[in-house]
């Protein structure tokens, strides 16, 4: 992944105000990529937010990625994809919490309020843990499930214990079910 | 409606009643799906209702969960496709189509210029399909059930194309990496042409009894609205974002394959409501028309005919000549294999795949034709081996009918997937459909619903 990165003023800027907290920057196959440290993250994406001369007005797309196989330090790398409607370009940004037990990343919900479903997807899948997310909860598995079924680690063909059915709380007694 | 008893479990959710219980404002829980008529897909709203008016809204997904992305880490980059038809099942062509640019883009190739007309054409076919099918189902839970079957007549004329083209209406899994299965069928263009006014026939039919219907009318206008700042700020692409007059389409801002030869128009709404959404539905489905006129008039040349001296061998003479050992020979020699035989057209072949060996199979005349062949052959399909894009990470997006589609795809190098991440449209949009909700009616949840165009399999993958 070591294509040389050409001139940005995007990045510039970046490295301007986070100085050493900019670890990392390419553009393999034209797509522009800067990894921020943990603890400026959430700055980093207000700063491309605000900024009018980066402007990502647009939060496409929030993953995770399990870099245990690639014997990668640390584990895991959260990867946010923008878009800017101005500029019509588009950056990806990563960062890599720092505790593989217990990483933990800001929630960035404040400033791209589409970020919450994806940001529970992350935390159901990989465990990663948004401070500051309004609603941090499972969203595709239940909420009983085992692990998070996207980490390196959760065999493809683990089975889930079975789960007790649940009774329809006391307190719902107006519930109606359609 | 059934009886409350019924252990329907539900799970812990957070919605906290507004008002106290007892009290004469007291509100109700409905709870809405998974299973129902009206949630098309699997997906449950739990609302809060005063009287018919929705107070606060929940939407659970994750009920067709399958595990797509887990499931492209275990199989090679090329047998992904089966799971991606099963994406958005309305156009899983476009998903084939954006998984191919995908690993491409990973590994830096190009097919030809012919194979990109033809993934434009079965792209904008797709899109055709899965408005019509949106507009279709949209109406008929208004009770339009003509303009259902008028439309649903419309795609059937489609499905049996691409069904002659990939061999399934819905599973197609026609593209390749670095190309497609199988060239267009002989006369295929022509048959599209003449479906098309058809197909548009239908869709003015419709048109008629839909557009100024006053039951339709009154039940979408101002039904569902978002501003263009709020559906910009969730995450909305497609055209439920264009509804609201942003004019967002990848094909004009980031052309990719051919579309920035083609002349057509974006249509955008103005208030953002759903009868604007199925307004730009019918007019995307006449823009793709007109893209795929131009596309027909302009796709370059057909299969080369190549002109070997000498009689074309047949599959089972070719094998003994090969047994003989005079293979050299066999390299210039017209072969005929087996017209059932897949893949088995070298010319057409050539004509639209990517010259790459370490990503495209070669066709079935060098397979079974001469060593180099059949080790490429062996190379791209043996457990452990298959298409090994170089380490990287990629973002690639298209314009999907419900909006963009995105994969993130990370290669270690291997010849399998190492993370494939797919950004589904409906993901954002469902996630944006609680204030379009709130604050209507519980049967406006309906039409919104219908209009926003859930398709659970992309949503849940």
């Amino acid at each position: 992944m070591g294509n040389p990165m050409p001139e940005n003023p995007v990045l510039n800027r970046l490295r301007a105000q986070l100085g050493e907290a900019v670890v990392e920057t390419h553009a393999h196959r034209g797509d522009v990529t800067v990894v921020v440290h943990p603890d400026r993250y959430h700055e980093a994406m207000r700063l491309l937010h605000d900024d009018p001369e980066s402007d990502y007005d647009f939060m496409t797309d929030i993953t995770c990625v399990d870099r245990l196989k690639l014997k990668l330090q640390p584990r895991f790398e959260v990867v946010v994809h923008l878009y800017s409607s101005r500029h019509n370009a588009r950056i990806r940004v990563k960062t890599r919490p720092l505790s593989d037990t217990d990483p933990r990343v800001d929630s960035i919900v404040d400033i791209y309020p589409g970020a919450n479903w994806p940001e529970r997807e992350a935390y159901d899948m990989f465990g990663i843990r948004f401070n500051g997310h309004p609603d941090l909860r499972r969203i595709l598995m239940y909420e009983e499930f085992v692990g998070h079924p996207l980490r390196k680690d959760y065999p493809v063909n683990k089975r889930q214990p079975r789960i007790p059915m649940r009774d329809i709380p006391d307190d719902r007694p107006g519930m109606m079910f359609v | 409606m059934a009886d409350t008893t019924l252990n329907t479990a539900p799970p812990p959710w957070t919605l906290e009643t507004t008002s106290e219980p007892g009290s004469r404002q007291h509100s109700m829980l409905l709870n809405i799906g998974p299973s129902h008529p009206a949630m098309h897909g699997v997906i449950r709203i739990i609302t809060e209702l005063d009287g018919e008016n929705v107070l606060k809204a929940e939407i659970e997904i994750g009920y067709l969960h399958r595990g797509f992305e887990k499931d492209c880490e275990v199989v090679g980059w090329g047998q992904a496709f089966p799971y991606t038809d099963r994406l958005n099942y309305v156009s899983p062509l476009i998903n084939n189509v954006c998984f191919a640019m995908g690993v491409e883009k990973l590994l830096d190739i190009h097919p030809t210029e012919r194979c990109d007309y033809i993934r434009v054409i079965m792209s904008e076919v797709s899109r055709i399909t899965d408005h019509l099918t949106c507009v279709a189902a949209g109406a008929m839970e208004l009770g339009a059930m003509t303009a259902f079957i008028y439309l649903m007549k419309a795609r059937e004329y489609l499905y049996g194309l691409v069904e002659e083209v990939t061999g399934a209406r819905l599973t197609v899994s026609y593209l390749r990496v670095g190309g497609v299965k199988s060239d267009l069928p002989e006369g295929w263009l022509e048959r599209l042409k003449e479906a098309l006014p058809k197909v548009m026939d239908c869709v003015d039919e419709v048109d008629k009894l839909l557009t100024r219907n006053r039951i339709f009318f009154d039940r979408m206008k101002d039904v569902g609205v978002i501003s263009a700042e709020d559906a910009w700020s969730l995450g909305f692409t497609g055209p439920v974002l264009r509804s609201t007059g942003m004019a967002r389409d990848l094909r004009k801002d980031e052309p990719y394959l051919v579309y920035d030869q083609f002349d057509f128009d974006v249509p955008v709404g103005s208030v953002g409501d759903n009868y604007d959404r199925y307004l730009v539905r019918v007019e995307e489905m006449r823009q793709s028309v007109r893209i795929l006129d131009q596309a027909m008039a302009r796709i370059p040349g057909g299969p080369v005919q190549v002109d070997l001296t000498g009689r074309p061998l047949t599959g089972a003479e070719m094998v003994d000549v090969a047994k003989m050992g005079m293979t050299a020979d066999l390299l210039l020699r017209q072969v005929r294999p087996d017209p059932t035989l897949e893949g088995a057209d070298k010319a057409a072949i050539r004509n639209l795949n990517a010259p790459d060996r370490r990503a495209v199979l070669p066709p079935k005349e060098d397979t079974y034709g001469n060593i180099e062949g059949l080790m490429n052959h062996f190379m791209l399909i043996m457990e452990g081996e298959g298409i090994k894009p170089p380490p990287g990470e990629i973002y690639i997006a298209n314009e999907a009918p419900n909006g963009e589609l995105g994969f993130y795809m990370v290669s270690d190098g291997t010849g399998r997937a190492y993370r494939v991440h797919c950004r589904p449209p409906c993901y954002y949009l469902m996630q944006g459909m609680n204030r379009m909700i709130v604050g209507g009616m519980v049967a406006d949840i309906v039409p919104t619903f219908g209009m926003i165009n859930m398709i659970a399999g992309e949503l849940d993958r």
